[in-house]
């Protein structure tokens, strides 16, 4: 293998171009028939067109977040992210959080983030880099605060900006600390940061919040909350005017700030924050945090769409796919890949093909100009058809925006809404797994039931005779006709069907095959996500 | 007079070794340990111990006395 041998003794900068491919983007990657929609492939990349279809945006910003999984929703089919535990140590004790199961911002407590040293970091990023092509951030969450750590934290950046300069550089933290380290962050071209901010009034600070360590001392009650409010507003207002693009993480407690999160993106608007990312609390017992043995609930996935339906629209824009991954996850998606990349196994000295990264980015540029152009027939498929109905449909996905996952082994489901004014991501849903290896788990499909049931009809590669049928006792519609299509066509077929949708072709009105959707030819190109690797 | 840190609750977080005013805390075998002859409660450093004041598990990081 081309490799480029990185020692920590001698990092050097690794070269590798990024970003908008123009001519390579046809003349690089598939001989298989590419896909030939209006326009040619030449013409225009899959980056300028998705500018055009976010028009609100700055093309300045766009071109900063096309390939931030987290930023971007349209990015997070095509590109992965890595967090790495370098900041253990935390200044804010939160009620959601017990240190023995990481934060519970993060969706698999129970399992703790494993701690490395910066020097592991950068090995474990290049490591990761050379397995997979997609990963285009690593951003530093915790395990603690990483503010509340920052030898470690911006150590650890700067070995990876040296080693890695195409990697985007992301940082999480509570803004306790935030206004101290402005000007290193800037000095260190972090271009994203995320401030997990629950309150902008102190009161119901005190309900969240029990204590925090400022100043060589123990801070509680309202004087707490009253310090991390003003230290966190501080923060947002520097980083913005700084040019950063903040992306606002709040999460959702039922009973305590589920009303006062509108005033909370109403502030943050005002402060200039890019993103707004509410995120339901996870309360388990099991936990042991305050709030579960408190009796204190997460909300319902019901109550969490209806909050988010009310912020959107408010200015700020609203995240609606994030997975509240660990400190230490890798992958695209709600997968994490970090049991892939054990910290006993990473390389004393990783090798790293910037080629890899190179040929997968030209291969994405046509991709997402294929699919961009396909949603865009999808949605005009369903506007002309001019019925004022709706459809909420759940799809199994790993990636590259197509519906390419087996109903048993989805561990997730993205629900979309369609109707006349467009396919809009609701959010994730987390399921059990079905298939365990030839047979089912059945209190698995009773609870993926539950979890889907607003849900009228699921699109999947495949599904069993046994699950099929319950989902359909249940009165969920259920799809595999579509495997390996686009998302936004499928549903657009499928919209045209309503609930005659089956996989007897012609049944009900005539529907038309995925690849036909307003002319739009589907792309020959398979991306295999399976294995993480970009193959033409 | 000094600080100590139970085994089994630390979480290794190491926020209690970078206040230590003194160098008193060290990590031994995957948590971190106050060495009493090390410690001064951080009399004349702070008002407060600071290991205690920063440690994120209740009950963990107590006087040794107690």
């Amino acid at each position: 293998m081309n490799g480029t041998l990185v020692s920590l003794s001698n990092i050097r900068t690794l070269k590798a171009t990024t970003g908008a491919a123009t001519a390579s983007a046809c003349s690089g990657g598939s001989g298989s028939g590419s896909g030939s929609g209006p326009g040619g492939c030449g013409s225009r990349t899959g980056g300028a067109s998705m500018a055009a279809s976010h028009p609100e945006l700055d093309p300045q910003v766009w071109e900063r977040i096309r390939d931030h999984p987290c930023y971007s929703e349209d990015a997070h089919h095509d590109f992965a992210r890595i967090h790495v535990s370098v900041a253990p140590a935390c200044n804010l004790q939160c009620n959601y959080c017990n240190r023995k199961y990481d934060c519970s911002n993060e969706s698999r407590p129970g399992v703790v983030s494993e701690k490395l040293t910066p020097e592991q970091a950068v090995r474990k990023v290049i490591w990761a880099a050379s397995r997979l092509p997609q990963l285009s951030v690593v951003g530093i969450a915790g395990p603690g605060d990483a503010l509340a750590n920052p030898r470690q934290t911006f150590r650890t950046f700067d070995l990876i900006r040296t080693a890695l300069p195409h990697l985007k550089l992301c940082l999480s933290t509570n803004g306790l600390a935030l206004p101290d380290h402005i000007e290193t962050i800037k000095a260190f071209g972090i271009d994203h940061v995320t401030i997990t901010i629950n309150m902008v009034d102190p009161e119901i600070g005190t309900q969240i919040y029990p204590w925090l360590f400022f100043d060589h001392r123990r801070w509680t009650g309202r004087a707490a909350a009253e310090l991390l409010h003003q230290r966190q507003m501080a923060g947002l207002e520097a980083l913005t005017a700084a040019g950063i693009l903040v992306k606002v993480n709040s999460v959702l407690i039922p009973g305590v700030n589920d009303e006062h999160l509108p005033a909370v993106n109403a502030a943050i608007k005002e402060r200039g924050a890019f993103l707004h990312n509410v995120m339901p609390l996870i309360s388990e017992p099991a936990h042991g945090t305050a709030f579960a043995l408190a009796g204190q609930r997460g909300p319902t996935a019901i109550e969490l769409n209806s909050l988010q339906e009310r912020l959107s629209g408010t200015g700020v824009r609203l995240m609606r796919h994030c997975r509240q991954c660990r400190a230490d996850a890798i992958g695209m998606l709600g997968e994490s890949l970090d049991q892939e990349f054990p910290a006993e196994a990473i390389p004393d000295q990783p090798e790293y093909d910037p080629g890899a990264q190179q040929r997968y980015r030209a291969l994405i540029a046509r991709e997402q100009y294929d699919r961009l152009a396909a949603r865009a027939g999808a949605e005009r498929a369903i506007a002309a058809l001019g019925r004022g109905t709706a459809l909420r449909v759940a799809v199994a996905t790993k990636g590259g925006g197509r519906i390419n996952v087996h109903f048993g082994h989805a561990h997730e489901f993205l629900v979309y809404d369609a109707d006349q004014d467009g396919i809009r991501l609701v959010g994730p849903r987390r399921v059990d797994q079905y298939c365990r290896g030839g047979w089912g788990e059945e209190d698995h499909l009773e609870q993926t039931l539950a979890a889907l049931a607003d849900v009228d009809l699921v699109l999947v590669s495949r599904i069993g005779d046994c699950p099929r049928e319950r989902l359909e006792q249940a009165g969920l519609a259920v799809v595999d006709r579509h495997a390996y299509d686009y998302i936004e066509p499928a549903i657009a077929a499928c919209f045209a069907n309503r609930r005659t949708c089956d996989n007897s072709a012609g049944v009900g009105v005539p529907v038309p095959a995925c690849g036909d959707v307003d002319g739009v030819a589907g792309v020959d190109v398979r991306v295999d996500f399976g294995e993480q690797r970009a193959s033409a | 007079m000094a600080y100590q840190i139970i085994a089994d609750n630390c979480t290794s977080c190491s926020a209690c070794e970078t206040e230590c005013p003194t160098g008193a805390i060290s990590m031994k075998k995957g948590v971190y340990v106050i060495n009493p002859k090390v410690c001064t409660e951080c009399d004349g450093h702070y008002a407060s111990p600071q290991c205690a004041s920063v440690c994120p598990v209740e009950d963990t990081c107590v006087p040794a006395a107690a």
